[in-house]
């Protein structure tokens, strides 16, 4: 059981507002979920090694050269508050 | 039917702007009650196609997508086009590049008519969960297209589109296609860049089309896929021309089936899987039953992995660089916040409690409770190694088999708002599907007919699953029982 406590902590590591109805409706969820997923519990995997990567191939790669994007105006239109070329946020504290 | 279309337009028979205005038409006529789509790209798909139209008259050569109109999901960054991902907090974003399977199409010069409605991020099974309403299925208004490319799937089902691209990340381009009674793709992992996908899930996520026939379902591959230095895990292994290798019967090839598949599966649904499984034994196949003792917990696993990588990848969208920020003072009042001015925290939790939708914000906090401090061994390690064990599951039952075939979908498409109270009993709708992107193999739905649901007729797919990298055969197969005789 996730308790609404755990979920407002969870939220706020997410970045996440929410109403007390949400948090209570999330613990529910999550809770429910977890116990659905706890049958991985009855899996032995003792020595298996984890996967990250299904296919485990080597990296594509390119040289790490920088290059001028070509849309740099269309990125700046997307700012949702700018001053001159600058993005407008709020103050960190 | 690609390539008819390809024909008549080379004989004059048919001018590419006739054929894409013809579609616009019948958009126009279909989506209001349909929502498909939620852009139309009218100027960009007709200035296309006119260039294509222009190639012809003076006696070039077009390819065969050229000039052949289809639609993108909604979650593919286009270049100067609205790209949502159907969520709120993206509604004002434009895509500033391309994503390398748009510039591919470009490339080809098809046709692209709009971007379609999806589940928000793609996340959900009924496209329900879109920010702009949801999909309806083409057979049945009152049921969900499926998801989370329900959009793609109805566009193509109901001549909305000739072609679409999806993307499946449990399910994604298969469950839709089964539901709409269209072929659905997901190639192996690593097949198609993932460039300019919005990212879900960057372990599972692939891109692949929607379309009526196997052999269009090739030639759109053929076009989109390719190794990629924008996406590192994008594999090197050459892509083929995949129309050519569909050709040849499937004697001798061995078709494995899991028994326990079958156990418990809607009636209906079993007998029509069951009929193609005894067309392909009279094609000359052989059958074999197959084991996958670990396949069972493919959804367990799939819903710690997939939230964990969730929420690492939708960090971004955090109100800063682009798309919704919570603290326009207009938004602020229309939302009811108050304090004004806020601090950065501020911004980041109001942003993202109202820019998100309920199931993305489920499946953030699970993957962030998951990851969290003192559970990752317990959740997200855990998982990894089920994968494993699932993995092999594959590599054992492909030493005996060429091919698995199983239902797409446990159900015909079900009523709209049916699960949508239930997030446990709408992810039980990948369940078929899900195995494929756990171990990254390609994996196709075809429609095996309909079946009556009350007064109606709904569609319902199969399922292929292959080899890794072995689209080909995948493909052949599929079209070998499409194209069979005693059809």
């Amino acid at each position: 059981m996730i308790t609404k406590k755990e979920v407002q902590h969870i939220a706020s590591l997410a970045r996440i507002g929410a109403t007390e109805d949400e948090l209570e409706s999330f613990s529910q969820d999550l809770s429910n979920i977890l116990e659905w997923i706890d049958q991985l519990k009855e899996v032995d995997i003792d020595g298996v090694e984890p996967t990250a990567h299904i296919i485990g191939r080597k990296n594509i790669v390119r040289e790490d050269k920088d290059y001028e994007f070509p849309n740099k105006k269309e990125i700046i239109n997307l700012f949702p508050e700018s001053k001159d070329e600058y993005n407008k946020v709020r103050s960190v504290l | 039917m690609i390539r008819e279309l390809h024909e008549k337009i080379i004989n004059g028979k048919i001018t590419s702007v006739q054929l894409t205005e013809k579609y616009f038409q019948t958009i126009e006529k279909k989506d209001k009650d349909i929502i498909a789509y939620l852009t139309l790209i009218k100027e960009g798909a007709l200035s296309q196609a006119q260039r294509v139209d222009e190639k012809v008259k003076k006696g070039e050569k077009i390819g065969l997508l050229a000039g052949i109109p289809g639609a993108i999901k909604d979650v593919i960054c286009m270049k100067g086009v609205k790209t949502t991902a159907a969520s709120k907090i993206l509604d004002n974003y434009i895509a500033p590049y391309n994503a390398t399977v748009i510039t591919k199409l470009n490339k080809q010069e098809a046709v692209i008519l709009g971007k379609t409605n999806l589940d928000e991020f793609a996340m959900g099974s009924s496209t329900e969960n879109s920010f702009y309403g949801a999909t309806k299925n083409p057979y049945d208004l009152e049921r969900v297209p499926g998801g989370s490319s329900g959009g793609s799937a109805a566009a193509v089902a109901s001549d909305e589109a000739v072609w679409s691209l999806g993307s499946d990340t449990g399910g994604s381009i298969r469950q839709p296609a089964s539901f709409c009674g269209v072929v659905g793709l997901k190639p192996t992992y690593g097949r198609v860049s993932r460039y300019g996908l919005l990212a879900m899930a960057s372990s599972f996520d692939q891109i692949g089309p929607i379309t009526k026939t196997v052999e269009d379902s090739a030639i759109i591959l053929s076009a989109i896929a390719g190794s990629n230095t924008m996406d590192a895990t994008s594999s090197p292994d050459f892509s083929k021309q995949y129309e050519n290798y569909l050709t040849g019967g499937v004697k001798g090839l061995k078709i494995g089936v899991v028994k326990e598949y079958f156990e418990g599966l809607n009636p209906e649904v079993r007998k029509k899987i069951e009929k193609v499984i005894e067309d392909y034994k009279k094609m000359g196949a052989e059958i074999q039953e197959i084991e996958l003792p670990y396949a069972k917990y493919s959804l367990a696993t799939y819903y710690i992995i997939q939230p964990c990588e969730t929420s690492s990848n939708l960090a971004r969208f955090d109100g800063i660089k682009y798309g919704l920020r919570m603290d326009d003072k207009e938004k602020t009042q229309l939302e009811n916040i108050s304090n004004l001015p806020k601090t950065l925290l501020e911004t980041y939790l109001d942003t993202r409690q109202y820019g998100l939708g309920q199931e993305v914000k489920r499946r953030i906090m699970l993957g962030t409770y998951a990851l969290s401090s003192g559970y990752y061994d317990a959740y997200y390690l855990r998982a990894q190694k089920v994968r494993t064990l699932i993995k092999k599951d594959f590599e054992k039952a492909f030493q005996k088999v060429d091919l698995i075939l199983t239902p797409t979908t446990p159900t015909p498409a079900f009523k709209l708002g049916e699960k949508s109270h239930d997030p446990l009993e709408m992810y039980l709708a990948d369940i078929f599907t899900i195995t494929a992107n756990i171990a990254g193999l390609p994996a196709i739905s075809v429609p095996a007919g309909k079946i009556k649901v009350e007064d109606k007729k709904m569609p319902i797919g199969f399922q292929l699953m292959g080899k890794w990298f072995d689209e080909e055969n995948l493909l052949k197969v599929a079209h070998a029982w499409e194209t069979r005789k005693n059809n």
